[in-house]
């Protein structure tokens, strides 16, 4: 094979033609066209992402609210201008061959110049995306290193999160405290930043913690202990749920977490450290839980209950969700939970305890003690 | 070439009786029947496992719809991405490189005929073994029939504490059984390629498509076997006891996912490498010029197939990796985008200065490209390590291989059954249904996949069965699903014009295309010997020199 462009002898050029006006527009507008398409699914992220209502926040990766999520959306738009300037060029470069080099009736069988290859433009084409690479390449090793090894500062609140086969413990090993599925954090004022350092266990299969505004999203995978660490710049309820396929149920293990104000997260502390109240008016509904395979998997403080194969209730009353976060927590879905979690969550490990009308009044009633 | 080598004696055909044709279909050992078989075989699967995407997007179409239970819906996307990955896109490719690697190098067969039909038939027990979990198996706890573990089946859903029952089983011996014919396969192209070519036939010589399926089938058997000796250690610890793959006994769920995506990344290219042959061959007959760069296209090739091993842990971002290996595969990921880039580029160059002729196998050609693009972009997005710690296991991601495989592999399947149905049957695909077919599932597709990449940018995960209102994914599912129904109206026209056109469609003669590769020296459909007499080459390009004696090819390579 010869170098540069090789013309065969027997070619008959045609004479130069110019695209007329009209073509010119048409391709143009197709140009412009997918231009558009490319904005088109940031446009549609800004779109969905427009506060409906004042909280909880959305699921948005484009409206992040923590470092972590912050540098990587910084990473992501810039990846993102790169790879639509490359679009646009091979786009157009595409869309001209297209048109320019279209056959045409007058060619009658005749056949165009026969080119072999040009080792200088393949050489072009090869180098320019080498240097693309290694810029990219760069860019993303600087936010990978700067997420991933950061130090645990003195101030950083410890969390430890275990996923279950469709809900979320988390033990907060420093300040004694079990609860579930609604995870309470300290908002992070950058000034004095008091970031939560989640150390994530798994009790079966492997699950993943993913909050899209609060950071990227790491696995749960049992004998295999994982750690992130978010600090939330703004308070709020933020929204996400289990990313890796778990089982029956994937898709209703929601996350929520709260991010507090640093007084707020001081009295749930204080709540949340307290035994279970206990309200001798609801004896009769501890009774029932106390004499069936409640107390197998679930703990109260302060009672013989203290299971630990369900989410602790010692402070259920405090959640604004049940079921992780499957219905919000309200006398009539507590009670439809109890009677038949699989009217709430096909596939959910709890059992349905058969219990009679009596029994299920009195023992969501005490359940309702449990603030 | 000497033009007697390529003429034909007249062969009598007498009407057998039906159940001749069946034995004759089932006991062959002919490579084009063999190439038929995996088509047809892997078409059936195309549109079983559709008809399964389509009952995955009604129940998606509204938040909360109870279209189908959990438990079904776990079935239906775990059987799609099986189906789909080993039983349509595998075996339609064989199917393409049985037909014409023989053909194009000038060989009468497959270096082992009976090999070739072993691993078909492997093929299809492992298809049949699947399928028949529908009625043999039990799966994830109290969930019914049928294996329901996601298609990369991470450990420890796969235990028995988490699926009794047989579904998983099903699932790894369906596997284990077609990889072996894969395997087999793989080993019969190699040597046929390196054994058969016909005189004159230099390595350099080959068409694009053939080395391109020499770089695949190297990959299947460096890759598949991984593949295999998981599924063994999975059976094993099952059933006898073993701990490769059990966290509560010192093993290690991790350990699966390397097993699994060390053959399941290279399966990518595994797939789409062959798509890179048809386009490779399509897009220089319909542009009337030769292939652009062939010395580069190889070594692209050669370099893709290289690289693809070494990238296998980009689908491993979100497990918790230290930051050195996942800048590793941060950068190998982006570096195979380098020599796909140069193809891409190569094949521009090759329209550029032609005459493009738009025809239907043209038109997938070119949409091809145009999607291909699209989803090398996203897949730089993805190889970015902390951009995809957001985009992993969402919905971005189910678009970004979609656009790969579909827009991708299926798009450049379309166009090489328009382009080579001719050679196959003797007759011509209808033009007119081709465009509908066309332009419906251009619309279809894009309507389903642009869209698709949305909801995953607004933190939808994949694999749900279900999903919370006012999250901005409802209106957006809504019209991937509608885009869904019209690319299954797209496939009837297809599977309509296929049947059609094989009782009506116009005669096809030797060479529809004015092509330049040897299949199209030979009638439509070649005789059973392929070739009377053995052809003899001194080019790229065969039929160019046979049909320009004043100006050939041979002159100038």
């Amino acid at each position: 094979m010869r170098s540069l462009m090789i013309e065969r002898p027997s070619e008959v050029r045609n004479g130069r033609r110019e695209m007329s006006l009209l073509k010119m527009k048409v391709s143009t507008l197709r140009f412009l066209a997918q231009t558009v398409l490319l904005l088109f699914w940031s446009a549609m992220a800004a779109w969905a992402s427009e506060p409906k209502g004042s909280s909880p926040n959305g699921t948005n990766i484009f409206a992040p609210a923590s470092s972590a999520a912050k540098s990587i959306a910084g990473l992501s738009v810039f990846v993102l201008v790169i790879t639509g300037i490359i679009f646009v060029v091979v786009f157009g470069l595409l869309v001209y061959s297209l048109v320019k080099f279209r056959g045409r009736s007058t060619d009658a069988g005749r056949e165009p110049a026969q080119v072999y290859g040009s080792t200088q433009i393949e050489l072009a084409w090869t180098i320019i995306p080498i240097l693309i690479v290694v810029v990219l390449f760069l860019a993303t090793a600087r936010v990978i290193h700067a997420i991933q090894d950061a130090p645990e500062p003195p101030g950083a609140v410890d969390v430890t999160v275990i996923g279950h086969q469709y809900w979320w413990e988390y033990r907060y090993p420093k300040l004694g405290i079990v609860t579930a599925n609604e995870l309470h954090i300290p908002v992070s004022d950058p000034s004095h930043p008091t970031p939560t350092f989640l150390q994530l266990l798994s009790a079966d299969t492997d699950h993943s913690f993913w909050v899209p505004e609060l950071g990227g999203k790491t696995d749960l995978i049992p004998n295999h202990p994982n750690r992130m660490w978010i600090d939330p710049q703004r308070s709020g309820i933020f929204l996400g749920q289990c990313a890796q396929y778990c089982g029956v149920q994937h898709a209703k293990m929601l996350l929520r977490v709260s991010v507090d104000s640093p007084e707020d997260f001081a009295s749930w502390v204080r709540d949340q450290q307290q035994p279970a109240v206990q309200d001798a008016s609801v004896a009769a509904g501890r009774r029932v839980f106390e004499n069936n395979a409640c107390m197998n998997c679930h703990a109260v403080a302060g009672t013989p209950a203290n299971g630990r194969f369900g989410p602790d209730l010692t402070h259920l009353m405090s959640r604004a969700t049940i079921a992780a976060g499957a219905a919000e927590n309200t006398h009539d879905n507590l009670r439809l939970w109890v009677q038949d979690p699989s009217a709430i969550k096909p596939g959910s490990l709890m059992p349905a305890m058969k219990l009679t009308d009596a029994d299920l009044d009195a023992v969501v009633s005490y359940m309702e003690t449990l603030r | 070439m000497s033009s007697n080598a390529i003429t034909i004696p007249r062969v009598q055909i007498d009407e057998k009786p039906w159940v001749d044709t069946l034995h004759e279909w089932v006991t062959t050992v002919d490579h084009k029947q063999l190439g038929v078989l995996y088509i047809l075989y892997a078409l059936l699967f195309l549109v079983i496992a559709g008809v399964e995407a389509l009952l995955i997007r009604i129940q998606l179409m509204f938040p909360h719809n109870h279209f189908v239970s959990p438990e079904v819906f776990n079935r239906l996307f775990t059987m799609h991405g099986t189906t789909m990955v080993f039983f349509m896109g595998m075996p339609i490719l064989f199917g393409f490189a049985n037909y014409l690697v023989p053909l194009m190098i000038g060989a009468r067969d497959m270096a082992f005929p009976r090999l070739n039909a072993f691993s078909f038939w492997l093929s299809a027990l492992g298809g049949f073994l699947f399928y028949f979990s529908l009625v043999g198996a039990n799966g994830l706890y109290g969930a019914g029939n049928a294996p329901d573990v996601g298609w990369w089946a991470y450990a420890p859903l796969t235990a028995r504490a988490f699926s009794p029952g047989h579904s998983t089983d099903y699932w790894a011996l369906a596997l284990l059984v077609s990889g072996f014919g894969s395997i087999g396969t793989a080993i019969n192209i190699i040597a046929t390629i390196l054994c058969m070519r016909c005189p004159g036939m230099k390595l350099s010589r080959m068409p694009l498509l053939v080395w391109l399926n020499l770089v695949m089938a190297g990959m299947v058997l460096i890759s598949v076997s991984p593949l295999s000796a998981a599924q063994i250690m999975l059976v094993i610890d099952r059933y006898l006891g073993g701990h490769f793959f059990d966290a509560q006994a010192g093993g290690s769920a991790v350990l699966w996912m390397h097993f699994f995506w060390i053959f399941g990344h290279p399966e990518v290219y595994i797939l789409i490498i062959p798509c890179f042959a048809f386009m490779s061959e399509i897009i220089p007959v319909f542009s009337r010029k030769p292939i652009f760069g062939y010395p580069v296209m190889v070594a692209a090739t050669v370099c893709i197939g290289f690289v693809s091993m070494s990238v296998w842990a980009h689908h491993m971002f979100s497990v918790g990796m230290n930051s050195y290996a996942n800048s590793f595969f941060t950068l190998t990921t982006m570096a195979v985008g380098v020599p796909t880039g140069i193809k891409i580029f190569n094949w521009i160059g090759t329209m550029w200065g032609g005459r493009i002729q738009f025809k239907v196998p043209m038109l997938f050609c070119i949409a091809f490209l145009f999607q291909f693009l699209i989803a090398g972009l996203t897949g730089v997005m993805l190889g970015s390590a902390a951009f995809a710690s957001q985009l992993t296991l969402s919905y971005f991601v189910v678009a970004h291989f979609h656009y790969t495989l579909v827009g991708g592999v299926v798009f450049a399947v379309f166009a090489a059954i328009y382009y080579w149905y001719p050679k196959i049957t003797g007759r011509m695909l209808n033009e007119t249904l081709g465009k509908w077919h066309f332009w419906l599932f251009v619309i279809g597709f894009h309507l389903t996949f642009d869209l698709m990449h949305v909801p995953g940018l607004l933190g939808m995960p994949r694999r749900i069965y279900t999903y919370e209102p006012g999250r901005g994914w409802d209106t957006l599912n809504l019209l991937i699903s509608i885009g869904a129904f019209i690319q299954a109206i797209a496939i009837l026209l297809f599977v309509a014009n296929l049947l059609i056109s094989y009782f009506k469609g116009d005669k096809a003669g030797n060479d529809p295309w004015d092509a330049w590769t040897l299949e199209w020296a030979t009638s439509s459909p070649p005789p059973p010997y392929n070739f009377a007499s053995v052809p003899v080459v001194a080019s790229r390009r065969p039929l160019w020199d046979l049909k320009h004696p004043e100006d050939p090819d041979s002159l100038y390579e």
